[in-house]
C-alpha cells in the first residue's frame, strides 16, 4: 500500500474495509480484488424480502448474496444509483437507509428486510426537484454525471448529520465521494449554497 | 487587437437535469429482455502459456450458461490474420484478440469468459475453473529493463540547428524525470451489452468515445455491413482516454451473445479497470536546457523512454512540446518505447504533452533559479513569435495574457525567488507555475439539423459526450447563430444511426462538430431565406441574400418592418419540418498555413509542512488561450477538472507492480490514491477568451488537455520554491522531498 501524506481518515477507513471485505470473502491470493458479491460458489438460496424504496413496498425474492446496490441496478431497474467499484471506496453508490447515508455495494439485499431506502429517483417531489439536485445544476458541480447521484445523496446527508458547518468540514465529509472528472470544488459549492440557504433537506 | 470577449453564462448543462435526477442511463443500464451476464476469469501469471482449462465444475454451478474461452471461442472473421487466399486480413482487429488463444501476453489477461443468468451465479462459478499453465520468463520492471537500451524499439529523432550551441551555454541545467504508470479509472467501469437482433445484425450498449468507430470496428470483427451494426451510448460516464477504443469487454460480449443466442452484458470489475482500459505509459526522461546570461535559450536536448506491451506498440508525443512550445534554435529529441509483459497504454488526458511539460516546464524552472530569473520572465523572454518547429505563424497564441493574469490572481508579488525562505503558520510556503500546450485540430463531421413547425431545433450527430459538456455547447453555438432561445435547441447523440460525428477526444470535438453545427446552421438560415422569397408574399421578388434568420423568423434587413415566423414559413411552404444534413471538412495546420495549438499557463501556491513535509495544495490558478469560449460554465468546470487530474499526477497517483508476479498491487481505489474532496484547493479559472481567427468560423480551440497538461509540472515547481527540493520522481511523497539534500 503507498505511502501518503494525505491520511485523511477516508483512505484508513478503506483500508480497513478492504481488510474486512477480504475476511469475508475468502481466497486470500484476492485479498485486495474483492468485491463482497464474490462470495459462495454452488447453488445458492433464495429468500424473500420486503422493503420500502421511495416510499414504495417493494416484495422480492432474491438470491442471499446480491448486494443492495445489484438488487437496485439488475433486479428492479433502478439504475439512478450508479455501480463504480463493488468495494465501497467509491461511494458512487451512496443511498439512504432508514434516513443514513450507506454505500449500498456494502450491503446484502436481505440485510435490508423491513428498511426504508431511498434512492436519487426518490429525493424530488414530483416535478420539484430536492435543493440539492437544484443547487448542482446551477453549480455545474458535474461533468459525467456518474458520481452525481452519489454525491447529492451524500450532499442532503451532509447537511442533515450538521457536517456542513465549514467548506472543510464539507470536503471532510464528502471524502467518500470520488469525482474523477474534477467537479469538487462546484460539489461543496453547491452543498454550501443549500446549507446557506436554510431549505430543508 | 482583438478583445477579450465577455463570458456568456447562459443556461445549465443541457443534461444536468437528467444527470441529477438518475435518468441519464450509462451503457450498462439498458433494460434487455432475456439478458445474460459475463464475467472475465483472468490469468494469475505474466506470460506463458495456458497448459489446461478444466471447466466441468464451473459448468455444473447454478445458472450457468456457457463458459468460453479459446477451448470453444466461435471462429471470428476479425480475429483471422489472414484471408483464405493467403493474403493479409485487412479488417482484423485491432488489438488483443480475447478468448482467442492460449497465450498470456500479461498478468490478469481475460482466459475465459463465465456466463450465467446472474452476476452472482458468474462470480461464483468463476472461482471453480481450474486452470493450468506453463509460466515463462517476464519482464515488467521498467526502471530496470529500460537501462539495456536494446530491448526498446529504434528511436525517432528530430534535431534543428547547431548543437555547439548548447555545448557552450553560459548555464545548463540537466536532469532526469520518472512518471508512473497512471492510470484513467472513470467512475462508470467499461460496459457492453451484445444484442444479435438477428443472424448478421448486431445492437451494442456501450461505453465509448466515439459510436462510428465502435460501428467500424465491430462490422470488421464480424464481417458484415456498418448499417448492421448499431452502437447507442447515451452517456458516458467519464473516460479521459479509456474509451478511445474497444477493450476486451466489447469483442467478448458480442462473442457470448453470438454463440448463446441471447443478449449478454460483461461488466468490467472496478480491479479490472486498473489492467484492461489502458493507462498512461512508464517513462523516463532526460533533458538538457542551456541558455545565455540573458536567459535567452540556445539549445533543448530531450530524451524519452515510456513502455507499450509486448503484443501493440503504443506512441505518444512525450517529446514535442520540446520542440515548439518556446523559441530556441537548437532543439534535439529522442523518443523510444519499451515493449514489457504488460496490458497495452493509451492516450490518457493530456497524452504525451503531459508527461512532456512535466520535464519541459521543471527544467526551464531549474533554470530561472540558476540563472536568478523570475520563472515567468524567463518564459516571456523566449516566447516564440511562431511555431518554431513548422516555421508556421500561430493561429493564435495569447499566452502572454495567461503570464500576466495568472499573476495577478495568485498574487506572484508574494512569492520569494529565494526558495524556502517564506513561512505560514509555521509551514513553508512556495508559488510556481507552468505552462501546457496542445494541438488544435479539426476533424471531418456531418450534423443534421431539423427545424419543426413548433419552432424547435433537433441537431443530430453520432458522437458521444464523455462529461465536457458537448451537449451543451453545441446548443449553445446554434443559439447564437440562428438568435434564438436555448430552451428552443436539442442536441441529440449517441447513436451510431445519426449522421457520422468524430471520436470524442484529443481536444478537438468542440471545435470539429462546433464547425459543422455552425455551418448546418448557415445552411439552415439560406433556406429559410429562399422559402421565404418563394412563399411569402411580402418577401416577393426580394433577395434571399437581404434577408436575415433571427428571433425563430425571418426578416429583412431593408424593411426592419418584415418578419414571418419560421412555424408560419413552413406552414406556407406545407412542410411539417426542414431538414438538413451538413458535412464539415476537417483541415490540418498545413492547409491552413497557420501552427494551430491552446495553450494554457497554471500557478499554484503550495505549503508545505518543514518537519514531516507533508505537501497542502493551498491555491490554484489556471489560466488558458482556447480561443472563444463556447459555454463558460462547462468549460470552467473542465479547468477544474484538470486541475484535479493535475493535483493527482502530481502527488499521488501511481500503479505499482508486484515485479516477482507481474500483478498490479494496488488495483483499487483503496490502493491506487485519486483525488478526493479534501485534497483540492481553491482553484480560479482564467480563460482569455479571444477569437481564434483561422482554426474554424466558431473562433474555438480545444480545451481538456491544457486544462491537465503541465500542471503536475507547476506544483513540482512550487514544491521547490517552498523547500528548494526539486522532486523529479511523481508522484511527489514527502519521502522523497526529504531524501533530496539541498
Amino acid at each position: 500500500m503507498q505511502k501518503n501524506c494525505y491520511n485523511n481518515g477516508r483512505r484508513d477507513f478503506i483500508r480497513k474495509a478492504s481488510f474486512t471485505a477480504a475476511l469475508y470473502a475468502i481466497p486470500s491470493a484476492l485479498v485486495h480484488a474483492v468485491p463482497i458479491d464474490l462470495i459462495t460458489p454452488g447453488p445458492a438460496p433464495k429468500e424473500r424480502i420486503k422493503l420500502l424504496i421511495n416510499g414504495k413496498e417493494i416484495a422480492a425474492e432474491v438470491d442471499i448474496r446480491i448486494t443492495l446496490l445489484d438488487f437496485l441496478r439488475e433486479q428492479l431497474g433502478y439504475t439512478g444509483t450508479k455501480k463504480g467499484c463493488g468495494m465501497g471506496h467509491c461511494g458512487a453508490c451512496i443511498i439512504h437507509i432508514n434516513g443514513k447515508r450507506m454505500n449500498s455495494c456494502q450491503t446484502l439485499a436481505i440485510h435490508n428486510k423491513s428498511n426504508s431506502i431511498v434512492t436519487i429517483e426518490g429525493v424530488a417531489k414530483g416535478e420539484d426537484l430536492h435543493p440539492m439536485q437544484e443547487a448542482f445544476i446551477k453549480c455545474d458541480a458535474m461533468q459525467c454525471g456518474y458520481c452525481t447521484p452519489g454525491q447529492i445523496m451524500s450532499g442532503i446527508a451532509c447537511i442533515r448529520d450538521g457536517r456542513a458547518g465549514s467548506r472543510e468540514e464539507i470536503q471532510r465529509y464528502m471524502a467518500g465521494n470520488i469525482c474523477r472528472c474534477g467537479a469538487y470544488q462546484n460539489i461543496v459549492d453547491a452543498i454550501s449554497q443549500v446549507k446557506a440557504s436554510g431549505k430543508t433537506v | 487587437m482583438e478583445k477579450n470577449l465577455p463570458l456568456i453564462n447562459e443556461g445549465p448543462r443541457a443534461d444536468a437535469l437528467d444527470k441529477v435526477t438518475g435518468k441519464a442511463t450509462y451503457a450498462a443500464e439498458h433494460r434487455v429482455p432475456n439478458l445474460a451476464y459475463g464475467v472475465f476469469v483472468c490469468s494469475t501469471i505474466a506470460k506463458g502459456t495456458i497448459q489446461s482449462i478444466d471447466e466441468s465444475v464451473a459448468l455444473k454451478s447454478e445458472g450457468v450458461i456457457d463458459i468460453i474461452s479459446h477451448k470453444n471461442c466461435p471462429s471470428i472473421p476479425g480475429y483471422a490474420t489472414q484471408l483464405p487466399d493467403g493474403t493479409r486480413n485487412p479488417k482484423q482487429w485491432w488489438g488483443m484478440k480475447v478468448l482467442h488463444d492460449n497465450q498470456v501476453r500479461f498478468y490478469g489477461q481475460p482466459i475465459a469468459l463465465i456466463v450465467a443468468e446472474t452476476v452472482e451465479q458468474a462470480n461464483a462459478a468463476s472461482l471453480l475453473l481450474k486452470v493450468s499453465y506453463q509460466k515463462e520468463t517476464f519482464e515488467t520492471d521498467f526502471n530496470l529493463i529500460r537501462k539495456d537500451l536494446s530491448k526498446a524499439k529504434p528511436p525517432s529523432t528530430y534535431t534543428r540547428g547547431n548543437a555547439t550551441n548548447l555545448e557552450q551555454a553560459a548555464v545548463k541545467v540537466e536532469g532526469e524525470f520518472n512518471i508512473p504508470i497512471e492510470v484513467h479509472s472513470p467512475m462508470e467501469p467499461q460496459a457492453t451489452i451484445a444484442v444479435w437482433e438477428s443472424e448478421d445484425k448486431l445492437t451494442v450498449y456501450d461505453k465509448t468515445q466515439g459510436p462510428k468507430a465502435t460501428q467500424g470496428a465491430l462490422a470488421r470483427l464480424f464481417n458484415i455491413p456498418d448499417k448492421n451494426v448499431r452502437v447507442i451510448v447515451n452517456y458516458v460516464g467519464g473516460a479521459f482516454g479509456n474509451a478511445l477504443r474497444n477493450w476486451h469487454n466489447v469483442p467478448a460480449a458480442c462473442i457470448a451473445a453470438k454463440k448463446i443466442n441471447r443478449p449478454v452484458k460483461v461488466v468490467l470489475t472496478r480491479p479490472q479497470m486498473f489492467n484492461l482500459t489502458g493507462y498512461r505509459p512508464q517513462s523516463w526522461q532526460q533533458l538538457k536546457i542551456g541558455a545565455d546570461q540573458s536567459g535567452k535559450f540556445v539549445g533543448i536536448v530531450h530524451h524519452a523512454i515510456s513502455n507499450t506491451s509486448r503484443y501493440e506498440e503504443f506512441r505518444e508525443g512525450i517529446v514535442n512540446a520540446s520542440r515548439f512550445l518556446y523559441a530556441c534554435d537548437f532543439v534535439e529529441t529522442h523518443y523510444r518505447i519499451l515493449p514489457l509483459d504488460v496490458s497495452t497504454p493509451t492516450w490518457m488526458r493530456g497524452p504525451g504533452e503531459a508527461t512532456g511539460c512535466f520535464a519541459l516546464e521543471s527544467s526551464i524552472d531549474e533554470l530561472s533559479y540558476t540563472l536568478n530569473m523570475d520563472p515567468v520572465e524567463l518564459r516571456i523572454k523566449n516566447f516564440a513569435e511562431k511555431n518554431p518547429e513548422s516555421k508556421l505563424p500561430w493561429s493564435s497564441n495569447y499566452l502572454k495574457e495567461c503570464y500576466d493574469k495568472g499573476r495577478e490572481l495568485i498574487n506572484w508579488n508574494n512569492r520569494a525567488q529565494k526558495p524556502g525562505s517564506l513561512q505560514e503558520n509555521g509551514w513553508l510556503v512556495g508559488y510556481g507555475m507552468a505552462n501546457g500546450v496542445f494541438g488544435a485540430g479539426r476533424s471531418q463531421a456531418s450534423v443534421r439539423a431539423i427545424l419543426s413547425a413548433d419552432g424547435n431545433l433537433v441537431l443530430q450527430s453520432a458522437v458521444s459526450d464523455m462529461g465536457p459538456g458537448t451537449t451543451t455547447a453545441m446548443t449553445k453555438i446554434a443559439a447564437e447563430n440562428l438568435v434564438m432561445p436555448l430552451n428552443k435547441i436539442s442536441f441529440k447523440l449517441g447513436d451510431s444511426e445519426l449522421p457520422p460525428g468524430p471520436t470524442q477526444g484529443g481536444s478537438t470535438t468542440t471545435s470539429t462538430l462546433g464547425t459543422a453545427v455552425y455551418l448546418a446552421c448557415e445552411t439552415l438560415k439560406k433556406s429559410l431565406c429562399t422559402l421565404a422569397v418563394e412563399y411569402a408574399s411580402a418577401f416577393k421578388n426580394m433577395e434571399a441574400s437581404t434577408l436575415l434568420v433571427q428571433n425563430g423568423g425571418v426578416s429583412s434587413t431593408i424593411n426592419k418592418e418584415l418578419f414571418i415566423s419560421n412555424a408560419d414559413l413552413l406552414k406556407l411552404a406545407n412542410k411539417p419540418f426542414l431538414e438538413i444534413t451538413q458535412d464539415s471538412q476537417g483541415t490540418s495546420a498545413m492547409e491552413l498555413k497557420h501552427a494551430t495549438n491552446s495553450f494554457s499557463s497554471h500557478f499554484v501556491k503550495v505549503l508545505v509542512n518543514p518537519k514531516t513535509f507533508k505537501v497542502k495544495i493551498a491555491e490554484v490558478v489556471t489560466t488558458a488561450d482556447a480561443g472563444k469560449i463556447i459555454s463558460e460554465n462547462t468549460a470552467r468546470s473542465q479547468m477544474l477538472g484538470g486541475v484535479v487530474g493535475g493535483v493527482g499526477m502530481a502527488i499521488l497517483e501511481e500503479l505499482k507492480f508486484d515485479h516477482q508476479t507481474g500483478a498490479i498491487t494496488n488495483a483499487s481505489f483503496a490502493g491506487y490514491q485519486v483525488p478526493l474532496h479534501p485534497d483540492i484547493p481553491k482553484t480560479t479559472v482564467w480563460f482569455v477568451n479571444k477569437p481564434d481567427p483561422i482554426i474554424n468560423p466558431i473562433g474555438a480551440k480545444g480545451l481538456g488537455e491544457i486544462a491537465f497538461i503541465g500542471l503536475a509540472a507547476a506544483i513540482a515547481n512550487a514544491v521547490y520554491n517552498a523547500t528548494g527540493k526539486r522532486v523529479k520522481d511523481l508522484p511527489i511523497t514527502p519521502e522523497k522531498i526529504r531524501a533530496i539534500k539541498n
